[in-house]
């Protein structure tokens, strides 16, 4: 009996070795996956509250960080960028998505290759979109340099060059390279439309403004809040786009989070405030993400119960 | 109220999308003009024209001998960094991503669950969380300033992308198939390639065309553990338009810009279908 015994044990054990090789290409990459995002996150939050400047060092200065980053004029004015830039970039890429969607859906000939071109400008990089529009919406060389061409010398489109207005340069790049995005969703989204519903609206007269209205559009609103959601992400780590586009100029008046991390991390050697940016950038985030997911599960709920 | 006929509420709507689609192809046309028109032209006019006299030396230029920092050897070494880092660093994530996705759905296994959960949070977590990280973790592995640093990046923050969309593909295979196969005795490979595999071909297509849409897209690494003759094209592209700050060089420029997206619109171009699937597959996760 103990031989047998042993013997099992030693089956189990070289059956477990031969295992192994499959539990490691299981383990291995999600584990590095899983533990780099938890240590890195944990690691930069540990950072913020550090007094570190040129390398990490360990020490705890509290909030000091955070309460000296939110009091610079960089980070100020990158939050108050923020706050347009979001709501100007969202709600203009939501209609003009939902406004495509809707044309899109009428039954139109040749609607694959008019979608494929609202979609193309996503599959290029944020840097080469910036670097076009630069040139467009420079009043040296783009629109404006045209019209004045044409004989209207006193058109003014200088936005770019204009404090005030030069973020909103940064909106309109942003939606010409996302709203296709939207489009995307809604179209998916006025094509599940229940097909009854429609019919139903339709025996009760209903013309196609009213259909809209008081059929279609209400049901699209659980897409709506993704598509917000997604382009609110989007708008928060916004980096690329502004580097090529603006440079955060004119001065620091298209300054945005992500910008300001980067350059209090690797230009101005203040690792700490950086990663406090960081993490306050995390923060904003994340209040846009919670609700969100408590949304979502508490729906999914719902749905299991009905 | 979706009659096919030509009414006048319907010629408004074709109108409107034209305008709306010509609008959009606005900016690349201008660009693909550009490329081929003298700098002195556009200097006269402006940057949205059509060129006088055809300059496809602006490519040639372009490619291999305009001056970018300090050397001049064009834009070609930049395009070679990125196609070094964004193929195998999609391949690789995306193997991994499809056996991950495999094992989280369908071979099950203690803990699958939270593990899978906590690598989709990279789809969250924001690029700036990790930057610092990286940059300690690539010196202590000497790859600083490397093509294989950034490889490694992309491939580990790849796979939460990956896994997500192949796990989400993988869920819908009945489990009494894979059941009925370890039954029979074939394990965890044998169940991989003759089952898993053979169903994956859609999914590993969207996979690889995301991953390599976002890596040749990809900036913020580019140019943070990257310099000099490093880089890749993106962060090559913002380098250049630096350093011809004083004296514009729009036709070039504009050449550069066109190779530079060149890759990833082909992509677009031919793999369309598979990249919106990826977009609307990422949205709704």
């Amino acid at each position: 009996m103990p031989a047998a015994a042993r013997n099992g044990q030693r089956r189990l054990a070289l059956d477990q070795l031969r295992r192994l090789p499959e539990f490691l290409i299981i383990w291995v990459p999600l584990l590095l996956s899983a533990g780099h995002l938890i240590a890195f996150a944990l690691w930069t939050i540990w950072v913020s509250f550090t007094p570190s400047t040129l390398v990490p060092v360990s020490g705890w200065v509290g909030l000091r960080n955070y309460t000296a980053m939110m009091a610079t004029r960089n980070w100020q004015i990158a939050f108050d960028n923020l706050l347009l830039f979001g709501c100007g970039f969202v709600l203009l890429s939501v209609l003009t998505g939902l406004g495509l969607a809707i044309l899109l859906d009428q039954r139109i000939r040749g609607e694959n290759v008019l979608r494929s071109i609202f979609l193309y400008p996503l599959a290029v990089s944020f840097v080469v979109t910036g670097t076009v529009w630069s040139w467009l919406l420079n009043p040296g060389i783009g629109i404006q340099k045209l019209v004045n061409g044409l004989g209207w010398t006193s058109f003014r489109f200088d936005w770019l060059i204009d404090r005030e207005m030069a973020i909103w340069t940064i909106v309109i790049a942003a939606v010409w390279q996302s709203s296709g995005f939207a489009m995307a969703l809604f179209l998916a989204g006025l094509r599940s439309v229940d097909a009854d519903l429609i019919k139903a609206a339709q025996i009760d007269g209903a013309g196609p403004v009213r259909m809209y209205r008081r059929v279609i559009l209400p049901a699209l609103w659980p897409i709506t809040v993704t598509v917000v959601v997604i382009q609110l992400q989007f708008a928060i780590t916004t980096f690329d786009l502004v580097r090529a586009l603006t440079g955060g100029g004119p001065g620091i008046a298209t300054q945005l989070p992500a910008l300001v991390v980067y350059d209090f991390m690797f230009q101005r050697g203040l690792l700490a405030r950086g990663a406090a940016a960081a993490v306050l950038m995390l923060l904003i985030l994340l209040a846009v993400l919670l609700p969100y997911a408590a949304w979502r599960y508490l729906q999914r709920r719902q749905s299991a119960h009905a | 109220m979706r009659e096919a006929s030509f009414t006048p509420s319907r010629v408004l709507i074709y109108f409107v999308v034209s305008l709306i689609a010509a609008a959009y192809l606005v900016p690349l046309l201008v660009v693909v003009l550009n490329s081929l028109r003298t700098a002195e032209e556009i200097a006269q006019t402006s940057m949205i024209g059509w060129p006088k006299q055809w300059a496809w030396g602006n490519y040639a230029i372009a490619w291999g001998e305009f001056c970018i920092a300090q050397t001049c050897a064009g834009i070609r070494p930049y395009m070679l960094n990125s196609a070094l880092v964004s193929i195998p660093a999609t391949i690789i994530s995306t193997l991994l991503g499809s056996v991950a996705g495999y094992a989280v759905s369908l071979w099950r296994f203690p803990g699958d669950r939270w593990i899978y959960g906590v690598v989709t949070l990279g789809i969250f977590l924001p690029q700036q969380m990790r930057l610092l990280p990286w940059t300690i973790v690539l010196r202590d592995l000497n790859l600083t300033n490397t093509l294989t640093g950034l490889v490694l990046i992309h491939t580990i923050q790849g796979l939460s992308f990956t896994t997500l969309f192949c796990r989400n593909y993988y869920i819908a295979i009945p489990q009494e198939l894979i059941r009925a196969a370890r039954i029979d005795g074939a394990g965890f490979y044998r169940i991989f390639w003759r089952i898993v595999l053979p169903l994956s071909p859609p999914i590993l297509i969207v996979t690889v065309i995301w991953q390599f849409t976002h890596i040749w897209n990809e900036f913020l690494y580019g140019v943070t553990f990257t310099s000099g003759q490093q880089q890749p094209v993106t962060a090559a592209l913002i380098a250049l338009s630096a350093s011809v700050a004083d004296i514009p060089q729009h036709g070039v420029q504009s050449a550069a810009v066109m190779i530079a997206a060149l890759p990833t619109l082909l992509v677009y171009l031919f793999g369309g279908r598979y990249f919106v699937r990826g977009l609307t597959a990422g949205a709704v996760k």
